[in-house]
Protein backbone atom coordinates (compact mmCIF):
# COMPACT_ATOMS: atom_id res chain seq x y z
CA UNK A 1 0.00 0.00 0.00
CA UNK A 2 2.94 2.19 1.15
CA UNK A 3 4.85 1.50 -1.86
CA UNK A 4 1.62 1.98 -4.07
CA UNK A 5 0.92 5.24 -2.65
CA UNK A 6 4.79 6.69 -2.92
CA UNK A 7 4.62 5.16 -6.86
CA UNK A 8 1.55 7.58 -7.40
CA UNK A 9 3.48 10.40 -5.95
CA UNK A 10 6.80 9.91 -8.07
CA UNK A 11 4.95 9.04 -10.85
CA UNK A 12 2.76 12.20 -10.26
CA UNK A 13 6.32 14.49 -9.23
CA UNK A 14 8.24 13.26 -12.49
CA UNK A 15 5.19 14.29 -14.52
CA UNK A 16 5.50 17.60 -12.76
CA UNK A 17 9.28 18.22 -13.21
CA UNK A 18 9.39 17.28 -16.85
CA UNK A 19 6.41 19.46 -18.00
CA UNK A 20 8.15 22.44 -16.04
CA UNK A 21 10.98 21.72 -18.15
CA UNK A 22 8.65 21.69 -21.33
CA UNK A 23 6.95 24.87 -19.64
CA UNK A 24 10.43 26.33 -19.45
CA UNK A 25 11.39 26.03 -23.25
CA UNK A 26 7.97 27.48 -23.91
CA UNK A 27 8.72 30.31 -22.02
CA UNK A 28 11.93 31.03 -23.33
CA UNK A 29 10.01 30.05 -26.90
CA UNK A 30 7.86 33.30 -26.08
CA UNK A 31 9.80 35.74 -25.59
CA UNK A 32 12.46 34.99 -28.30
CA UNK A 33 9.68 34.29 -30.57
CA UNK A 34 11.62 30.93 -32.32
CA UNK A 35 14.26 29.46 -30.62
CA UNK A 36 17.26 29.19 -33.65
CA UNK A 37 14.21 29.41 -36.28
CA UNK A 38 12.08 26.61 -35.34
CA UNK A 39 8.32 26.86 -33.69
CA UNK A 40 6.68 25.57 -31.20
CA UNK A 41 5.27 22.31 -32.11
CA UNK A 42 8.55 21.90 -34.24
CA UNK A 43 10.35 22.05 -30.38
CA UNK A 44 7.96 19.78 -29.00
CA UNK A 45 8.14 17.28 -31.58
CA UNK A 46 12.39 17.18 -31.04
CA UNK A 47 11.78 17.61 -27.54
CA UNK A 48 9.16 14.49 -27.07
CA UNK A 49 10.82 12.30 -29.28
CA UNK A 50 14.70 12.27 -26.83
CA UNK A 51 12.01 12.39 -24.07
CA UNK A 52 10.00 9.55 -24.54
CA UNK A 53 13.22 7.52 -25.64
CA UNK A 54 15.21 8.60 -22.53
CA UNK A 55 12.01 7.41 -20.92
CA UNK A 56 12.17 3.95 -22.41
CA UNK A 57 15.83 3.91 -21.57
CA UNK A 58 15.50 4.92 -17.76
CA UNK A 59 12.67 2.28 -17.52
CA UNK A 60 14.82 -0.53 -18.50
CA UNK A 61 18.42 0.58 -17.24
CA UNK A 62 17.75 4.01 -14.89
CA UNK A 63 18.51 1.59 -12.00
CA UNK A 64 21.90 1.50 -13.29
CA UNK A 65 22.91 4.39 -11.39
CA UNK A 66 22.58 2.22 -8.33
CA UNK A 67 25.29 0.06 -9.70
CA UNK A 68 28.15 2.02 -8.38
CA UNK A 69 26.92 1.93 -4.91
CA UNK A 70 26.71 -2.00 -5.24
CA UNK A 71 30.31 -2.55 -6.63
CA UNK A 72 31.62 -0.27 -3.68
CA UNK A 73 30.20 -2.03 -1.10
CA UNK A 74 30.73 -4.92 -2.76
CA UNK A 75 27.08 -6.40 -2.37
CA UNK A 76 27.19 -6.94 -6.14
CA UNK A 77 28.57 -10.35 -5.40
CA UNK A 78 25.18 -11.56 -4.75
CA UNK A 79 23.81 -10.47 -8.04
CA UNK A 80 26.96 -12.96 -9.11
CA UNK A 81 26.34 -15.52 -7.59
CA UNK A 82 22.35 -15.88 -9.40
CA UNK A 83 21.51 -18.25 -12.85
CA UNK A 84 20.52 -14.79 -14.27
CA UNK A 85 22.73 -12.00 -16.27
CA UNK A 86 23.54 -9.18 -13.61
CA UNK A 87 21.57 -6.59 -16.13
CA UNK A 88 18.30 -8.18 -15.82
CA UNK A 89 18.41 -8.19 -12.18
CA UNK A 90 19.57 -4.77 -12.12
CA UNK A 91 17.06 -3.49 -14.39
CA UNK A 92 14.29 -5.73 -12.50
CA UNK A 93 15.46 -4.68 -8.91
CA UNK A 94 12.43 -2.51 -7.51
CA UNK A 95 11.61 -2.38 -11.47
CA UNK A 96 10.78 1.44 -11.67
CA UNK A 97 7.15 1.70 -13.24
CA UNK A 98 7.41 5.32 -11.56
CA UNK A 99 9.83 6.31 -14.93
CA UNK A 100 6.39 5.71 -16.54
CA UNK A 101 6.08 9.59 -15.76
CA UNK A 102 8.80 10.59 -18.25
CA UNK A 103 7.09 7.99 -21.27
CA UNK A 104 3.50 9.02 -20.43
CA UNK A 105 4.70 12.83 -20.64
CA UNK A 106 6.71 12.39 -23.51
CA UNK A 107 3.86 10.53 -25.26
CA UNK A 108 1.68 12.92 -24.56
CA UNK A 109 3.67 15.71 -25.77
CA UNK A 110 4.34 14.11 -29.35
CA UNK A 111 0.70 13.52 -29.73
CA UNK A 112 0.59 17.34 -29.89
CA UNK A 113 3.42 18.05 -31.74
CA UNK A 114 2.21 14.95 -34.19
CA UNK A 115 -1.18 16.85 -34.07
CA UNK A 116 -0.20 20.24 -35.00
CA UNK A 117 3.28 20.23 -37.09
CA UNK A 118 2.39 21.23 -40.88
CA UNK A 119 4.18 18.44 -41.84
CA UNK A 120 3.30 15.87 -45.04
CA UNK A 121 3.47 12.82 -43.68
CA UNK A 122 4.82 10.00 -46.05
CA UNK A 123 5.01 6.69 -45.22
CA UNK A 124 8.83 7.28 -44.67
CA UNK A 125 8.27 10.03 -41.92
CA UNK A 126 6.05 7.94 -40.22
CA UNK A 127 8.11 5.23 -40.00
CA UNK A 128 10.75 7.35 -38.68
CA UNK A 129 9.06 8.28 -35.78
CA UNK A 130 8.63 4.75 -33.98
CA UNK A 131 12.18 4.28 -35.34
CA UNK A 132 14.10 6.85 -33.70
CA UNK A 133 11.92 6.77 -30.30
CA UNK A 134 13.06 3.28 -30.58
CA UNK A 135 16.73 3.55 -31.47
CA UNK A 136 17.05 6.62 -29.20
CA UNK A 137 16.86 4.23 -26.36
CA UNK A 138 18.47 2.11 -27.69
CA UNK A 139 21.52 4.50 -27.84
CA UNK A 140 20.57 5.64 -24.30
CA UNK A 141 20.51 2.44 -22.62
CA UNK A 142 24.50 1.78 -24.24
CA UNK A 143 25.15 4.95 -22.36
CA UNK A 144 23.62 3.67 -19.21
CA UNK A 145 25.57 0.89 -19.48
CA UNK A 146 28.94 1.93 -20.82
CA UNK A 147 28.25 4.27 -17.63
CA UNK A 148 28.27 1.12 -15.51
CA UNK A 149 30.80 -0.31 -16.90
CA UNK A 150 32.68 2.69 -16.35
CA UNK A 151 31.73 2.51 -12.40
CA UNK A 152 33.96 -0.59 -12.40
CA UNK A 153 37.12 1.67 -13.01
CA UNK A 154 36.32 4.53 -11.31
CA UNK A 155 34.64 4.42 -8.55
CA UNK A 156 32.67 7.38 -7.70
CA UNK A 157 31.83 7.03 -11.25
CA UNK A 158 27.76 7.73 -10.97
CA UNK A 159 27.87 11.83 -11.06
CA UNK A 160 30.01 11.67 -14.09
CA UNK A 161 27.56 9.03 -15.52
CA UNK A 162 24.30 11.27 -14.74
CA UNK A 163 25.82 14.47 -16.02
CA UNK A 164 26.32 12.71 -19.28
CA UNK A 165 22.53 11.17 -19.73
CA UNK A 166 21.31 14.23 -17.94
CA UNK A 167 22.57 16.59 -19.58
CA UNK A 168 22.59 14.95 -22.97
CA UNK A 169 18.89 15.47 -22.84
CA UNK A 170 18.46 18.44 -21.93
CA UNK A 171 20.90 19.38 -25.07
CA UNK A 172 18.76 17.60 -27.12
CA UNK A 173 15.88 19.29 -26.25
CA UNK A 174 17.07 22.53 -27.95
CA UNK A 175 17.55 22.53 -31.93
CA UNK A 176 20.65 22.18 -33.30
CA UNK A 177 21.95 25.95 -34.65
CA UNK A 178 21.59 27.54 -31.09
CA UNK A 179 24.67 25.49 -30.49
CA UNK A 180 28.18 26.57 -32.39
CA UNK A 181 29.37 24.06 -35.18
CA UNK A 182 32.36 22.40 -33.14
CA UNK A 183 29.97 21.58 -30.66
CA UNK A 184 27.54 19.95 -32.79
CA UNK A 185 30.06 18.16 -34.70
CA UNK A 186 31.33 17.23 -31.20
CA UNK A 187 27.56 15.69 -30.06
CA UNK A 188 27.25 13.80 -33.78
CA UNK A 189 30.34 12.14 -34.17
CA UNK A 190 31.63 11.35 -30.71
CA UNK A 191 28.12 10.60 -28.59
CA UNK A 192 25.70 9.30 -31.47
CA UNK A 193 23.29 10.91 -28.97
CA UNK A 194 22.10 13.37 -31.71
CA UNK A 195 20.80 10.33 -33.62
CA UNK A 196 18.51 10.27 -31.15
CA UNK A 197 16.44 13.24 -32.46
CA UNK A 198 18.55 15.69 -34.28
CA UNK A 199 18.95 13.99 -37.97
CA UNK A 200 15.83 12.08 -38.56
CA UNK A 201 13.85 14.74 -36.29
CA UNK A 202 15.40 16.82 -39.07
CA UNK A 203 14.29 14.76 -41.80
CA UNK A 204 10.54 14.57 -40.13
CA UNK A 205 10.19 18.11 -39.95
CA UNK A 206 11.95 18.91 -43.65
CA UNK A 207 14.52 20.55 -41.93
CA UNK A 208 18.20 21.25 -43.83
CA UNK A 209 21.04 19.40 -41.72
CA UNK A 210 24.02 20.42 -40.14
CA UNK A 211 27.52 20.05 -41.54
CA UNK A 212 25.52 19.27 -44.91
CA UNK A 213 25.10 15.99 -44.26
CA UNK A 214 23.50 13.24 -46.67
CA UNK A 215 19.87 12.77 -46.43
CA UNK A 216 20.18 8.99 -46.23
CA UNK A 217 21.53 9.76 -42.47
CA UNK A 218 18.14 10.21 -41.02
CA UNK A 219 17.66 6.49 -41.13
CA UNK A 220 21.20 5.11 -39.81
CA UNK A 221 20.25 5.68 -36.23
CA UNK A 222 18.88 2.19 -35.81
CA UNK A 223 22.57 0.57 -36.93
CA UNK A 224 24.26 3.56 -34.84
CA UNK A 225 21.68 1.80 -31.29
CA UNK A 226 23.08 -1.41 -32.46
CA UNK A 227 26.47 -0.46 -32.86
CA UNK A 228 26.28 1.37 -29.29
CA UNK A 229 24.42 -1.27 -27.40
CA UNK A 230 27.31 -3.75 -29.02
CA UNK A 231 30.30 -1.89 -27.83
CA UNK A 232 28.81 -1.03 -24.25
CA UNK A 233 27.98 -4.44 -23.88
CA UNK A 234 31.64 -5.50 -24.71
CA UNK A 235 32.72 -3.10 -22.20
CA UNK A 236 30.03 -3.99 -19.59
CA UNK A 237 32.07 -7.46 -19.75
CA UNK A 238 35.02 -6.42 -19.47
CA UNK A 239 33.85 -4.10 -16.43
CA UNK A 240 32.24 -7.63 -14.68
CA UNK A 241 35.58 -9.42 -15.30
CA UNK A 242 37.34 -6.12 -13.57
CA UNK A 243 35.34 -6.36 -10.80
CA UNK A 244 37.19 -6.99 -7.85
CA UNK A 245 34.41 -7.19 -4.93
CA UNK A 246 35.66 -6.09 -0.92
CA UNK A 247 37.96 -7.56 1.21
CA UNK A 248 36.17 -10.20 3.64
CA UNK B 1 39.36 -33.14 31.84
CA UNK B 2 36.18 -33.18 29.92
CA UNK B 3 37.69 -30.72 26.88
CA UNK B 4 40.72 -33.45 26.81
CA UNK B 5 38.09 -36.05 26.51
CA UNK B 6 36.47 -34.52 23.94
CA UNK B 7 38.95 -33.31 21.40
CA UNK B 8 40.63 -36.86 21.69
CA UNK B 9 37.42 -38.55 20.79
CA UNK B 10 36.54 -36.40 17.73
CA UNK B 11 40.42 -36.68 16.59
CA UNK B 12 40.05 -40.41 16.59
CA UNK B 13 36.70 -40.38 14.67
CA UNK B 14 38.21 -38.09 12.21
CA UNK B 15 41.48 -40.34 11.58
CA UNK B 16 39.21 -43.73 10.60
CA UNK B 17 37.00 -41.51 8.67
CA UNK B 18 39.55 -39.99 6.56
CA UNK B 19 41.03 -43.61 5.50
CA UNK B 20 37.34 -44.49 4.73
CA UNK B 21 37.01 -41.48 2.64
CA UNK B 22 39.94 -41.61 0.78
CA UNK B 23 38.95 -45.34 -0.52
CA UNK B 24 35.82 -44.81 -2.16
CA UNK B 25 36.78 -41.41 -3.92
CA UNK B 26 34.44 -40.09 -5.97
CA UNK B 27 35.50 -37.46 -9.48
CA UNK B 28 36.78 -34.59 -9.27
CA UNK B 29 34.72 -31.69 -9.12
CA UNK B 30 36.34 -28.80 -7.65
CA UNK B 31 40.22 -28.59 -9.98
CA UNK B 32 42.28 -25.59 -8.96
CA UNK B 33 45.77 -25.08 -10.26
CA UNK B 34 47.94 -22.69 -9.95
CA UNK B 35 45.23 -20.02 -9.56
CA UNK B 36 46.42 -16.66 -8.41
CA UNK B 37 44.91 -13.48 -7.68
CA UNK B 38 46.55 -10.06 -7.42
CA UNK B 39 44.54 -6.85 -6.63
CA UNK B 40 46.29 -3.72 -7.59
CA UNK B 41 46.04 -1.56 -4.81
CA UNK B 42 46.43 2.06 -4.83
CA UNK B 43 47.11 4.25 -1.61
CA UNK B 44 46.84 7.98 -1.34
CA UNK B 45 50.19 9.13 -0.37
CA UNK B 46 50.08 12.77 -0.35
CA UNK B 47 48.00 15.62 -2.31
CA UNK B 48 47.30 13.99 -6.03
CA UNK B 49 49.74 11.51 -5.34
CA UNK B 50 49.24 7.21 -4.88
CA UNK B 51 51.10 4.45 -4.68
CA UNK B 52 50.39 1.40 -6.78
CA UNK B 53 50.89 -1.81 -4.64
CA UNK B 54 49.90 -5.82 -5.60
CA UNK B 55 48.87 -7.73 -3.24
CA UNK B 56 48.84 -11.40 -3.89
CA UNK B 57 45.86 -12.40 -2.48
CA UNK B 58 46.42 -15.88 -3.89
CA UNK B 59 49.63 -17.29 -4.79
CA UNK B 60 49.99 -20.57 -7.06
CA UNK B 61 47.40 -22.28 -5.19
CA UNK B 62 46.61 -26.32 -6.32
CA UNK B 63 43.61 -28.23 -5.46
CA UNK B 64 41.03 -30.93 -5.99
CA UNK B 65 38.29 -31.96 -4.11
CA UNK B 66 35.99 -34.83 -5.41
CA UNK B 67 32.37 -35.06 -5.14
CA UNK B 68 30.83 -35.71 -1.93
CA UNK B 69 33.98 -34.55 0.02
CA UNK B 70 32.95 -32.03 2.95
CA UNK B 71 36.80 -29.87 3.25
CA UNK B 72 37.63 -26.90 5.51
CA UNK B 73 39.52 -24.62 4.19
CA UNK B 74 41.37 -22.87 7.46
CA UNK B 75 43.33 -20.13 7.83
CA UNK B 76 44.14 -16.53 9.64
CA UNK B 77 42.95 -13.49 8.82
CA UNK B 78 43.82 -11.78 4.91
CA UNK B 79 44.90 -15.64 4.33
CA UNK B 80 42.83 -15.54 0.67
CA UNK B 81 39.94 -18.18 2.05
CA UNK B 82 37.22 -15.54 0.57
CA UNK B 83 39.14 -14.51 -2.39
CA UNK B 84 39.44 -18.43 -3.13
CA UNK B 85 35.56 -18.73 -3.14
CA UNK B 86 34.74 -15.50 -4.44
CA UNK B 87 37.38 -16.97 -7.71
CA UNK B 88 35.32 -20.77 -7.16
CA UNK B 89 32.09 -19.33 -7.62
CA UNK B 90 32.82 -16.81 -10.78
CA UNK B 91 32.48 -13.45 -8.90
CA UNK B 92 36.45 -12.47 -9.04
CA UNK B 93 38.35 -13.72 -12.34
CA UNK B 94 42.07 -14.92 -11.82
CA UNK B 95 44.65 -13.57 -12.61
CA UNK B 96 46.62 -16.79 -13.77
CA UNK B 97 46.06 -20.10 -13.36
CA UNK B 98 42.94 -22.46 -14.06
CA UNK B 99 39.82 -23.53 -12.00
CA UNK B 100 37.12 -25.79 -12.75
CA UNK B 101 34.18 -26.35 -11.00
CA UNK B 102 31.89 -29.18 -12.12
CA UNK B 103 33.73 -28.84 -15.97
CA UNK B 104 32.80 -25.39 -15.80
CA UNK B 105 34.93 -21.99 -15.81
CA UNK B 106 33.43 -20.61 -13.27
CA UNK B 107 34.61 -16.58 -14.41
CA UNK B 108 33.29 -17.73 -18.16
CA UNK B 109 30.07 -18.85 -17.62
CA UNK B 110 29.15 -17.83 -14.49
CA UNK B 111 25.43 -17.70 -14.78
CA UNK B 112 25.51 -21.74 -15.98
CA UNK B 113 27.51 -22.55 -13.20
CA UNK B 114 25.29 -20.73 -10.28
CA UNK B 115 22.64 -23.10 -11.18
CA UNK B 116 24.80 -26.04 -9.47
CA UNK B 117 26.49 -24.46 -7.13
CA UNK B 118 25.14 -22.79 -3.70
CA UNK B 119 27.07 -20.45 -1.55
CA UNK B 120 26.84 -18.68 1.88
CA UNK B 121 28.64 -15.55 3.01
CA UNK B 122 28.14 -15.35 6.29
CA UNK B 123 29.29 -11.78 5.56
CA UNK B 124 27.12 -10.75 3.65
CA UNK B 125 23.00 -12.08 2.57
CA UNK B 126 21.89 -13.02 -0.70
CA UNK B 127 18.57 -12.77 0.62
CA UNK B 128 16.29 -10.27 -0.83
CA UNK B 129 16.83 -7.27 2.52
CA UNK B 130 13.52 -6.02 2.33
CA UNK B 131 10.81 -9.06 1.64
CA UNK B 132 9.65 -11.61 4.14
CA UNK B 133 11.54 -14.83 4.59
CA UNK B 134 9.42 -16.60 2.37
CA UNK B 135 9.15 -14.08 -0.18
CA UNK B 136 13.13 -14.61 -0.91
CA UNK B 137 12.44 -18.11 -1.47
CA UNK B 138 10.20 -17.63 -3.69
CA UNK B 139 12.06 -15.90 -5.44
CA UNK B 140 15.29 -18.54 -5.26
CA UNK B 141 11.95 -21.14 -6.58
CA UNK B 142 12.04 -18.80 -9.82
CA UNK B 143 15.31 -17.45 -10.21
CA UNK B 144 16.48 -21.37 -10.64
CA UNK B 145 13.66 -22.80 -11.80
CA UNK B 146 13.18 -25.46 -9.05
CA UNK B 147 10.28 -27.58 -10.15
CA UNK B 148 7.48 -27.27 -7.64
CA UNK B 149 7.61 -30.99 -5.46
CA UNK B 150 11.43 -30.31 -5.19
CA UNK B 151 11.27 -26.65 -3.78
CA UNK B 152 8.63 -27.65 -1.36
CA UNK B 153 10.23 -30.69 -0.41
CA UNK B 154 13.61 -28.99 0.29
CA UNK B 155 11.87 -25.86 1.72
CA UNK B 156 9.54 -28.63 3.72
CA UNK B 157 12.98 -29.72 5.13
CA UNK B 158 15.64 -27.07 5.54
CA UNK B 159 12.51 -24.97 7.48
CA UNK B 160 12.24 -27.90 9.83
CA UNK B 161 15.68 -28.71 10.23
CA UNK B 162 16.73 -25.04 10.46
CA UNK B 163 14.01 -24.44 12.99
CA UNK B 164 12.78 -21.41 10.38
CA UNK B 165 9.29 -22.02 11.11
CA UNK B 166 8.35 -18.55 12.88
CA UNK B 167 10.65 -16.39 11.17
CA UNK B 168 9.36 -17.53 7.27
CA UNK B 169 7.25 -13.92 7.35
CA UNK B 170 9.68 -11.84 8.91
CA UNK B 171 11.43 -9.43 6.59
CA UNK B 172 15.00 -10.08 6.21
CA UNK B 173 16.28 -6.65 7.57
CA UNK B 174 14.11 -7.55 10.87
CA UNK B 175 16.29 -11.19 11.25
CA UNK B 176 18.79 -11.58 13.69
CA UNK B 177 22.29 -12.16 12.18
CA UNK B 178 22.08 -15.77 13.43
CA UNK B 179 18.48 -16.02 12.05
CA UNK B 180 18.87 -14.46 8.63
CA UNK B 181 22.21 -17.17 8.64
CA UNK B 182 20.33 -19.74 8.99
CA UNK B 183 17.95 -18.25 6.53
CA UNK B 184 20.37 -18.38 4.46
CA UNK B 185 21.72 -21.52 4.02
CA UNK B 186 18.04 -22.72 2.95
CA UNK B 187 18.11 -20.16 0.35
CA UNK B 188 21.70 -21.60 -0.97
CA UNK B 189 20.27 -25.37 -0.78
CA UNK B 190 16.89 -24.91 -2.60
CA UNK B 191 17.67 -25.90 -6.32
CA UNK B 192 19.58 -28.97 -4.92
CA UNK B 193 23.57 -27.71 -5.30
CA UNK B 194 25.79 -29.97 -6.07
CA UNK B 195 28.62 -28.06 -4.26
CA UNK B 196 27.72 -25.93 -1.36
CA UNK B 197 30.72 -23.21 -0.41
CA UNK B 198 30.37 -21.72 3.00
CA UNK B 199 32.08 -18.61 3.61
CA UNK B 200 31.98 -18.32 7.90
CA UNK B 201 28.63 -19.81 8.04
CA UNK B 202 28.62 -20.11 11.72
CA UNK B 203 29.57 -16.56 12.53
CA UNK B 204 27.67 -15.02 14.89
CA UNK B 205 25.58 -18.35 15.92
CA UNK B 206 24.86 -19.68 19.41
CA UNK B 207 25.55 -22.34 20.46
CA UNK B 208 22.54 -24.42 20.18
CA UNK B 209 21.99 -22.85 16.27
CA UNK B 210 25.57 -23.99 15.75
CA UNK B 211 24.82 -27.69 16.97
CA UNK B 212 21.33 -27.43 14.71
CA UNK B 213 23.72 -26.04 11.44
CA UNK B 214 26.97 -28.81 12.05
CA UNK B 215 23.78 -31.23 11.96
CA UNK B 216 22.12 -30.07 9.42
CA UNK B 217 25.31 -29.83 6.76
CA UNK B 218 26.38 -33.26 8.39
CA UNK B 219 23.17 -34.77 7.40
CA UNK B 220 23.60 -32.98 3.96
CA UNK B 221 26.69 -34.31 2.99
CA UNK B 222 26.26 -38.27 4.06
CA UNK B 223 22.51 -38.11 2.50
CA UNK B 224 22.35 -36.25 -0.62
CA UNK B 225 26.09 -36.60 -1.18
CA UNK B 226 26.51 -32.53 -1.52
CA UNK B 227 30.04 -31.48 -1.57
CA UNK B 228 31.04 -28.91 0.96
CA UNK B 229 33.80 -26.22 1.05
CA UNK B 230 33.82 -24.50 4.47
CA UNK B 231 36.02 -21.91 6.17
CA UNK B 232 35.34 -20.68 9.67
CA UNK B 233 37.51 -19.49 12.20
CA UNK B 234 35.73 -21.97 14.51
CA UNK B 235 37.66 -25.36 14.82
CA UNK B 236 35.37 -27.10 16.09
CA UNK B 237 32.79 -26.86 13.28
CA UNK B 238 36.06 -28.19 11.31
CA UNK B 239 36.56 -31.16 14.09
CA UNK B 240 32.94 -32.07 13.83
CA UNK B 241 32.31 -32.18 10.41
CA UNK B 242 35.61 -32.13 8.27
CA UNK B 243 37.97 -35.05 7.53
CA UNK B 244 39.97 -33.34 5.27
CA UNK B 245 41.28 -29.74 5.95
CA UNK B 246 43.22 -27.28 3.74
CA UNK B 247 45.42 -24.88 6.01
CA UNK B 248 45.67 -21.05 3.80
CA UNK B 249 48.10 -18.15 4.63
CA UNK B 250 49.49 -15.49 2.87
CA UNK B 251 47.77 -17.22 -0.48
CA UNK B 252 49.63 -20.21 -0.50
CA UNK B 253 48.45 -23.57 0.92
CA UNK B 254 50.44 -24.82 3.47
CA UNK B 255 48.58 -28.06 4.29
CA UNK B 256 46.25 -30.19 2.72
CA UNK B 257 45.40 -33.84 4.36
CA UNK B 258 43.12 -35.30 7.10
CA UNK B 259 43.06 -33.24 10.52
CA UNK B 260 44.63 -35.52 12.44
CA UNK B 261 47.81 -34.89 9.76
CA UNK B 262 47.97 -31.92 11.66
CA UNK B 263 49.22 -33.12 14.68
CA UNK B 264 52.55 -34.49 12.38
CA UNK B 265 52.87 -30.80 10.70
CA UNK B 266 52.65 -28.86 13.60
CA UNK B 267 54.91 -30.84 15.89
CA UNK B 268 52.18 -31.52 18.32
CA UNK B 269 52.59 -32.81 21.96
CA UNK B 270 50.43 -34.22 24.43
CA UNK B 271 50.62 -33.31 28.04
CA UNK B 272 50.34 -36.14 30.76
CA UNK B 273 49.48 -34.31 34.12
CA UNK B 274 50.36 -35.35 37.11
CA UNK B 275 49.38 -35.57 40.55
CA UNK B 276 52.02 -36.58 43.16
CA UNK B 277 51.65 -37.57 47.06
CA UNK B 278 53.34 -33.78 47.85
CA UNK B 279 55.31 -31.51 46.31
CA UNK B 280 58.67 -32.27 44.38
CA UNK B 281 61.28 -30.44 42.11
CA UNK B 282 60.37 -30.97 38.59
CA UNK B 283 60.85 -34.69 37.44
CA UNK B 284 63.66 -35.64 35.35
CA UNK B 285 63.29 -37.85 32.55
CA UNK B 286 64.13 -37.80 28.88
CA UNK B 287 60.95 -38.84 27.61
CA UNK B 288 58.99 -35.53 28.36
CA UNK B 289 59.59 -32.31 29.66
CA UNK B 290 57.93 -30.51 32.98
CA UNK B 291 56.28 -27.45 31.12
CA UNK B 292 54.80 -26.40 34.66
CA UNK B 293 54.21 -26.78 38.09
CA UNK B 294 51.87 -26.04 40.50
CA UNK B 295 51.99 -27.32 44.53
CA UNK B 296 52.02 -31.35 43.73
CA UNK B 297 50.98 -31.12 40.08
CA UNK B 298 53.11 -30.83 36.77
CA UNK B 299 52.10 -30.70 33.56
CA UNK B 300 54.52 -33.37 31.41
CA UNK B 301 55.03 -32.87 27.53
CA UNK B 302 55.71 -35.99 25.53
CA UNK B 303 55.35 -35.88 21.66
CA UNK B 304 52.00 -36.79 20.12
CA UNK B 305 53.22 -39.92 18.21
CA UNK B 306 54.70 -41.57 21.37
CA UNK B 307 52.60 -43.94 23.42
CA UNK B 308 52.12 -42.44 26.87
CA UNK B 309 52.63 -46.03 28.96
CA UNK B 310 55.99 -46.39 29.28
CA UNK B 311 55.93 -42.73 30.50
CA UNK B 312 53.58 -43.78 32.91
CA UNK B 313 55.29 -46.68 34.31
CA UNK B 314 58.25 -44.79 34.96
CA UNK B 315 56.44 -42.37 37.02
CA UNK B 316 54.76 -44.65 38.38
CA UNK B 317 57.65 -46.70 39.82
CA UNK B 318 60.00 -44.21 40.64
CA UNK B 319 57.63 -41.33 42.20
CA UNK B 320 54.60 -41.24 44.83
CA UNK B 321 51.92 -41.56 42.20
CA UNK B 322 48.33 -40.19 43.51
CA UNK B 323 46.37 -39.22 39.93
CA UNK B 324 47.81 -38.74 36.32
CA UNK B 325 45.37 -38.09 33.47
CA UNK B 326 46.57 -37.43 29.51
CA UNK B 327 45.27 -34.88 27.41
CA UNK B 328 44.93 -34.55 23.99
CA UNK B 329 47.28 -32.14 21.81
CA UNK B 330 44.34 -29.06 21.88
CA UNK B 331 43.86 -28.51 17.35
CA UNK B 332 43.44 -24.74 17.75
CA UNK B 333 46.90 -24.39 19.20
CA UNK B 334 48.64 -26.38 16.52
CA UNK B 335 47.17 -24.32 14.09
CA UNK B 336 47.93 -21.14 15.88
CA UNK B 337 51.31 -22.54 15.72
CA UNK B 338 51.28 -23.32 12.12
CA UNK B 339 50.20 -19.73 11.60
CA UNK B 340 52.67 -17.59 13.46
CA UNK B 341 55.33 -20.13 12.18
CA UNK B 342 54.13 -19.00 8.66
CA UNK B 343 55.01 -15.09 9.10
CA UNK B 344 56.01 -13.80 5.55
CA UNK B 345 57.47 -10.23 5.46
N1 LIG C 1 38.73 -6.15 -3.15
C1 LIG C 1 39.97 -6.18 -2.67
N2 LIG C 1 40.84 -5.21 -2.98
C2 LIG C 1 42.08 -5.24 -2.51
N3 LIG C 1 42.58 -6.21 -1.72
C3 LIG C 1 41.77 -7.21 -1.37
C4 LIG C 1 40.43 -7.25 -1.83
N4 LIG C 1 39.84 -8.37 -1.34
C5 LIG C 1 40.78 -8.98 -0.60
N5 LIG C 1 41.95 -8.29 -0.62
C6 LIG C 1 43.19 -8.68 0.06
O1 LIG C 1 43.45 -10.02 -0.23
C7 LIG C 1 43.91 -10.72 0.92
C8 LIG C 1 43.02 -11.92 1.18
O2 LIG C 1 41.73 -11.51 1.58
P1 LIG C 1 40.56 -12.54 1.90
O3 LIG C 1 39.34 -11.74 2.10
O4 LIG C 1 40.54 -13.59 0.87
O5 LIG C 1 41.04 -13.15 3.28
P2 LIG C 1 40.33 -14.25 4.19
O6 LIG C 1 41.21 -15.42 4.21
O7 LIG C 1 38.93 -14.44 3.77
O8 LIG C 1 40.40 -13.54 5.60
P3 LIG C 1 39.34 -13.51 6.81
O9 LIG C 1 39.58 -14.70 7.61
O10 LIG C 1 39.72 -12.28 7.54
O11 LIG C 1 37.97 -13.45 6.20
C9 LIG C 1 43.93 -9.71 2.03
O12 LIG C 1 45.26 -9.27 2.18
C10 LIG C 1 43.07 -8.58 1.56
O13 LIG C 1 43.56 -7.36 2.02
MG1 LIG D 1 37.02 -14.05 4.59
Amino acid sequence: MAYRLSFAMTALGNLLTTALDFVAILLMFSRVDALGGYGLPEIAFLYATSSTAFGLADLALGNMERLGRRVRDGTLDTLLVRPVPVLAQVAADRFALRRLGRIVQGLAVLGYAVAVLDVDWTAGKVLTVPVMVLSGAGIFCAVFLAGAAFQFLANDAAEVQNAFTYGGTTMLQYPPTVFAREMVRGVTFVLPLAFVNWLPGLYVLGRPYPLDLPRWVAFTPPLVAVACCALAGLAWRAGLRSYRSTGS
Amino acid sequence: MTTADGTGRTGGTGGTGGTGEAGGAGEALIEVDGVEKVFDVRRKTGFLRSERRRVRAVDSLSFTVRRGEMVGYIGPNGAGKSTTIKMLTGILTPSAGRLRVAGIDPSRERTRLARRIGVVFGQRTTLWWDLPLIDSYRLVHRMYRVPDARYAENLDRCVELLGLGGLLDVPVRQLSLGQRMRGDIAAALLHDPEVLYLDEPTIGLDVVSKVKVRGFLRDLNAERGTTVLLTTHDLTDIEQLCRRVMVIDHGRLMYDGPLTGLHEVGESERTLVVDFARELPPVETDAARVVRVEGPRQWLAFPAGRSAAPLVARLAAEYPVVDLSVREPDIEAVIAKMYAGQVVP
